[in-house]
């Protein structure tokens, strides 16, 4: 919107993408036991950056008009492509998800190293509440700003 | 948000691992069961896990089947039991006690696994409900 939300813009994109890199690790610790299962995980760098640019451009877009014709909107033929809704700027489906590399394999293929993923569990939670933080303190600020005290 | 989803995908993990549970305290239940009049005697059974993928990128977790083992019974020479055969053995259920145990131990640190990773998405999504407040 301007530059007084771009701040809380950015954490809100992190925070659906960390809630997304939850999801994907709790699978792999779900999965521990199921013979022939790969952990999997996101570069959540690039998530990231992908995320934004598509909000930014879908901003911008959307900020001209509010009924943009259709004829501009961004066509999704792969269900790989992001869609309209900025809600849809940060999504992962299994076209982003990579493998991670087996360190220890296991007698029934089974790669989900579990030390690995629940550090990498606590690690997104933090992060995750980190994010949080940004957006109150962003928000009390503008607050403070608004009421003048 | 996807955060919810983590509670099907851990509870899904949960009630696999209890069905596990489950499985194992049969088995040890009949660990010394001795087979009946026609013969057979208790099988092992072990579950299978299984994969269960979504169209979003995350997996869940479930049983497939329960399968039974075919390991040969464990004879034990017993001739003053009354189901001893003519040479004096006992066919018990092939159950092997170690392996269930460690199946246990297993099956019991996976469910708190799971328990742990739901704490901590109840415990991130109460803070997202704070958000803003105060």
């Amino acid at each position: 919107m301007s530059r007084l939300t771009d701040n809380i813009d950015f954490h809100g994109q992190a925070l659906l993408l960390r809630a997304e890199r939850q999801k994907v690790i709790s699978g792999n610790i779900a999965n521990a036991d199921t013979p022939g299962f790969a952990a999997r995980d996101f570069d959540f760098r690039a998530a990231l950056a992908d995320a934004t640019r598509q909000h930014a451009s879908h901003a911008t877009s959307s900020g001209a008009s509010d009924a943009a014709p259709a004829a501009h909107r961004l066509q999704a033929t792969q269900p790989g492509h992001l869609g309209q809704s900025s809600a849809e700027g940060a999504r992962i489906d299994s076209t982003v998800l990579r493998y991670r590399s087996v360190e220890q394999a296991s007698i029934d293929g089974n790669g989900v190293d579990l030390d690995r993923e629940r550090a990498a569990f606590a690690d997104n939670a933090v992060r995750f509440e980190a994010s949080l933080r940004f957006i109150n303190g962003s928000v009390r600020t503008m607050l403070s700003a608004i009421r003048g005290e | 948000m996807s955060l919810m989803k983590v509670f099907n995908i851990s509870g899904g993990a949960v009630s696999a691992q209890s069905q596990r549970l489950n499985v194992v305290a049969s088995n040890l239940a009949n660990a010394d069961a001795v087979a009946g009049p026609d013969g057979q005697s208790y099988k092992s059974r072990q579950v299978v896990f299984q994969t269960q993928p979504t169209p979003d990128g995350s997996a869940g977790v479930k049983v497939s089947s329960v399968v039974e083992d075919n390991a040969p019974a464990r004879r034990v020479y017993e001739p003053a039991h009354p189901m001893a055969d003519q040479e004096g053995y006992v066919t018990q259920s092939n159950v092997n006690v170690v392996e269930e145990m460690v199946n246990m131990i297993s099956a019991s640190r996976s469910y708190q696994n799971n328990v742990e990773v739901m704490n901590t998405a109840r415990q991130l999504l109460q803070k997202t409900l704070q958000l803003g407040q105060s």
